[in-house]
């Protein structure tokens, strides 16, 4: 159901955009407005660079030709924008930043669908649940932590030749494959009302999971082997933070870029815990 | 007691698998990693990773075939014995991928799922989805999260590798920054393990990541370690051209049932669609009827190439080919290459399924890396056999330790005892020319297998009598100090007049692009390497009048950027020189001016060395042991072999 949802509202953006693509002219200059902090603790300023639109043309390469040359549109010399990214491509996930209000990869974020017209502005912010490093590039050391929060791993007995794995249904392995395509990128954390930003480390064990985290629980107790380790998971999970901290608000589904269906995973983690938690009152553990 | 280290370079495939490997032999590990580790270019492969598996071999498939395969794809270049043992390994490789939780695509029972792949008549390529190797360094990433939180692995993420660290004529540790606090320190280690990936970006737009700059191993090439084979750069035939990157369509397009074309009329107007069967030409089938679509990757580019530069008959005139897969079912392309599929939409803005895509080639990969040795296994014969007819029984069984000598210490270390090199970074494995989906397994082969010949050096070697953290500390701070200049140097130049093109990072290293792409790439020729090698002389000279347009002691990644450019300086000149050299054709080496392979004179590695008092690079060609399978005419069955079409000497390859 939710990625049937998604899909089709991807689509209705997506239509949106072809037809924004098909007037788009090369050559034409755009704005590009950057919510600029020079590092953690100082002021953040807006700055505007005004840069010339090739065939193609996304974020990535327009803050390329703002490195280039950073001056900004009222003829100010500035320093280049500093921001993450790797792949180029959606799949690395480093390169996520609050583009026009919303949460997305600047990498596929194509110019001609935002700015299509000479004279647009397109408006760049670090995401707001995490620390910033610099500019565009923001510390996400707390949802990786997250990984181990949820043990999200398959115990296996070392590297020796042991044999293959388990066998597995092509059904299984295509409900695995969605979820393990999870990228670590955090839109689903940018979009969730009950994460929130939270710089200390110590603090972290008992804030909010995320739903990238919960999914990831889902993924491995999946697993054949991984499931061996349900129960540390679901400890982990029933606590403060955990998936009860979740407050169905369904912004994650919505905005994730690889289409994870996010709210069933939550679901099936809160049945989980609840059923976990019976097994360990009745067996008083 | 001494507390043995090591350090692990690189958190991409090969650096993850070697530092699971070693730590879990019971060393410690750091590693450090430009970025968080699950974040590495190895996310970017799509295609798959081959092993012999029971159905192709029992349709006659083996390992020997496989290191056959790779042997000949590589056109004869690289040493034969760690292919062998790379070929033996590969089915236990996939079962410990397996074992871990990758979701290798399924067949209706439960089984592993197979794929077609370039260079192979049998189906021997595993794969999870579209994003192979996606799953594969996950898979890696979760065990390497789960041995950090035992505390064996400690990861250094946004610290980037500046020098290593040689004392007493070994490698004892490096210099890294933290590109956040821009602190520079040392740290100790018995051993580097150095699998930094490869360096696309020397080339400006490639389908690599962003950071795949080859800034690391141009420093240890300038601080000693050689390079082997640096002019070998596989050019993928299928890229979607674009503004910051030209973007991979995975060869299993083509694996799929993917048909490359043109218009028999050139500049032909009409929709794609509107065009009949026998108004198509289908170059590579009509050319390669055995192989067809699949063939390896330098010819399908140069016959792309051909087709567009030189006869003039790209798509509207541009440079650029059909890629179709309009004829296959929709359902069954979403199933199997759902994600690649979905990029070509993402970033052209039209769907594959129903049209076909418009491609160009693009530098991919580099066969070349840091130069590495090892020891031979137990498979010497008196003399090496003729080329394996694809099929028949395997001649050797595949016992492990045929090919290399398990656990020796040397097993891929440079020419710099306790630096080692793994993955791409490697030269050892692809020769002249790179099989696809044979990148993967060579990365984990590499952390898998050689991981316990680092562990084998530490315990055994100089390092048990002399261990790192007893060394003194002036070694450590002289290398900091060397740095600490270095970056001084860069960020005085912070200028506040108008940016000059001529001294701006960003402009030398796009222009260094430009040259490479031109002048190194698909063909190459003499004069215009000359000329290459002048350009690359005048960029090194601008360089030294560099300009920064930030100095700030924080998170300052122009600063990072710039330095990175005059070490992808270092390797250019080494890819050029060795394209010079190499006056012969061979796999992705393709001289207008020496079309024939030269046996006799080159089938020999290239051995760069840079010389740190001039600045510059020599190179030599130095002997490979070829002592398993006698070379052969690398033709794949092409009808017009001896009589193809053959660039002129002025076409150069466009960045398009
Ligand atoms: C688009 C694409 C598709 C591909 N598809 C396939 C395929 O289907 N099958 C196949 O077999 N091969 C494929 N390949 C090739 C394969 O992906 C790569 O060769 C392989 O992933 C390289 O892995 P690696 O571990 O050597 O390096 P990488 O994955 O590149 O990792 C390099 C690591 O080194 C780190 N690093 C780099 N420099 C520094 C520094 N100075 N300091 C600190 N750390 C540093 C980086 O942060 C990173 O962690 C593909 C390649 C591309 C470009
Ligand atoms: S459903 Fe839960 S995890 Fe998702 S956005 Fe809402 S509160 Fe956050
Ligand atoms: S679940 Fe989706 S949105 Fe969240 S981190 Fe993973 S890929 Fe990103
Ligand atoms: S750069 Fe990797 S997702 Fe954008």
């Amino acid at each position: 159901m939710t990625s049937t949802h998604t899909q089709a509202h991807a689509s209705a953006a997506a239509r949106k955009a072809a037809a924004n693509r098909v007037n788009a002219k090369p050559g034409r200059k755009v704005f590009v407005r950057i919510l600029r902090c020079d590092g953690p603790g100082q002021p953040s300023r807006w700055e505007t660079f005004s840069v010339t639109i090739e065939r193609g043309a996304n974020v990535i390469s327009c803050l390329q030709q703002i490195a280039a040359n950073p001056i900004t549109s009222d003829g100010t010399r500035s320093t280049p924008v500093v921001w993450d990214s790797g792949c180029l491509e959606e799949v690395c996930g480093a390169c996520t930043m609050v583009i026009n209000g919303k949460v997305r990869q600047s990498c596929s974020c194509l110019i001609d669908d935002h700015a299509p017209t000479e004279g647009d502005t397109i408006t760049l912010e670090p995401m707001s649940k995490f620390p910033v490093v610099r500019d565009l590039w923001v510390d996400r050391s707390r949802l990786f932590h997250n990984l181990k929060r949820v043990k999200a791993w398959v115990p296996i007995d070392g590297t020796y030749a042991l044999g293959p794995g388990p066998s597995e249904s092509a059904e299984s392995q295509e409900q695995r494959y969605v979820m393990s395509t999870c990228m670590s990128c955090g839109c689903c954390l940018e979009a969730c009302p009950q994460f929130n930003v939270e710089p200390d480390p110590a603090a972290w064990d008992t804030a909010f999971v995320g739903a990238h985290a919960l999914n990831q629980a889902r993924l491995f107790n999946q697993h054949e082997t991984g499931r061996r380790m349900k129960g540390e998971r679901l400890d982990a999970l029933m606590g403060t933070g955990g998936v009860n901290d979740c407050g169905n608000a369904q912004n994650c589904v919505k905005v994730c870029p690889k289409l994870i269906p996010l709210t069933e995973s939550i679901a099936v983690i809160g049945r989980a815990t609840t059923i976990h938690a019976f097994a360990r009152w009745f067996s008083g553990k | 007691m001494t507390q043995h280290r090591v350090i692990v370079v690189g958190g991409g495939l090969a650096g993850l698998a070697a530092s699971i490997r070693i730590a879990e032999a019971g060393l410690p590990v750091d590693l450090f990693s430009l970025v968080p580790v699950k974040r590495s270019h190895s996310v970017c492969a799509q295609g798959g990773i081959n092993a012999c598996n029971e159905v192709a071999r029992q349709q006659g498939y083996s390992e020997y075939e496989h290191f056959d395969e790779t042997i000949y794809g590589g056109d004869f270049l690289a040493d034969q014995h760690p292919v062998l043992e790379m070929a033996n390994w590969a089915p236990k490789i996939i079962d410990l991928l397996d074992r871990m939780g990758v979701p290798f695509n399924r067949t209706a029972e439960g089984r592993r799922d197979l794929r077609l792949f370039g260079g192979s008549l049998f189906k021997r390529t595993h794969f999870a989805g579209a994003t192979t190797g996606q799953q594969l360094i996950y898979a890696l990433d979760e065990q390497t999260r789960r041995y950090e939180s035992e505390e064996k692995v400690t990861k250094y993420e946004y610290w980037e590798f500046l020098w290593p660290v040689i004392e007493e004529g070994r490698c004892v540790g490096i210099v890294a920054q933290d590109m956040r606090t821009m602190q520079i320190r040392s740290f100790r280690a018995d051993a580097v393990v150095m699998a930094t990936g490869g360096c696309g970006l020397v080339f400006g737009k490639s389908t690599n990541s962003i950071i795949c700059n080859g800034a690391a191993a141009a420093r240890c090439y300038q601080a000693g370690v050689w390079y082997g084979n640096p002019e070998m750069i596989q050019v993928h035939p299928t890229a979607i051209p674009g503004a910051d990157k030209l973007r991979l369509m995975s060869e299993s397009a083509r694996g799929e049932g993917g048909r490359v074309w043109v218009p028999r009329t050139p500049r032909d107007t009409r929709a794609p669609k509107d065009i009949p069967e026998p108004e198509r030409f289908y170059f590579l089938e009509e050319k390669y009827p055995a192989y067809g679509n699949i063939v390896p990757r330098d010819i399908a580019t140069r016959e792309i190439f051909d087709i567009c530069v030189n006869q003039g008959m790209g798509v509207g005139g541009d440079n650029q080919v059909y890629l179709d897969l309009s004829h296959k079912d929709p359902e069954y392309l979403t199933k199997k290459l759902g994600g690649i599929l979905e990029i070509y939409e993402k970033f052209v803005g039209v769907d594959p399924r129903f049209e076909p895509m418009k491609i160009f080639p693009a530098v991919h990969y580099s066969m070349g890396g840091l130069w590495t040795q090892f020891t031979k296994g137990t498979y010497n014969p008196v003399e090496p056999r003729v080329k394996h007819k694809s099929g028949a029984p395997a001649p050797i069984g595949s016992d492990l330790g045929q090919g290399l000598q398990p656990g020796a210490p040397n097993n891929m270390m440079t020419n710099v005892p306790g630096l080692y090199a793994f993955g791409e970074l490697n030269f050892a494995y692809h020769g002249a020319n790179r099989l696809g989906a044979n990148a993967l397994l060579s990365c984990i082969f590499d952390g898998l297998f050689c991981g316990v010949s680092v562990a084998n050096y530490i315990r055994n070697d100089a390092p048990s009598k002399s261990p790192s953290c007893d060394l003194p500390a002036s070694a450590f701070d002289r290398v900091v100090e060397q740095e600490n200049a270095k970056s001084k140097r860069l960020l005085d130049t912070v200028s506040t007049g108008d940016p000059d093109p001529a001294t701006n990072p960003y402009i030398i290293g796009k222009e260094l692009g430009d040259e490479m792409t031109a002048a190194c790439t698909v063909v190459r020729e003499d004069a215009r390497l000359g000329q290459c090698l002048q350009r690359l002389d005048a960029l090194k000279e601008r360089y030294t009048r560099l300009k920064l347009a930030d100095d700030s002691p924080w998170s300052n990644q122009s600063f990072t950027y710039a330095r990175a450019v005059g070490d992808m300086l270092a390797i250019a000149e080494a890819v050029a020189l060795g394209a010079r050299g190499r006056q012969e054709s061979r796999g992705a080496h393709y001289r207008t001016d020496f079309t024939e392979r030269d046996d006799a004179n080159f089938m020999k590695s290239t051995v760069a060395r840079y010389n740190a008092q001039t600045r510059t690079s020599s190179v030599t060609f130095e002997p490979i042991d070829a002592s398993l399978i006698l070379p052969t005419v690398r033709t794949y069955g092409k009808k017009d072999a001896a009589t193809g079409p053959k660039p002129p000497a002025s076409a150069v390859a466009t960045n398009a």
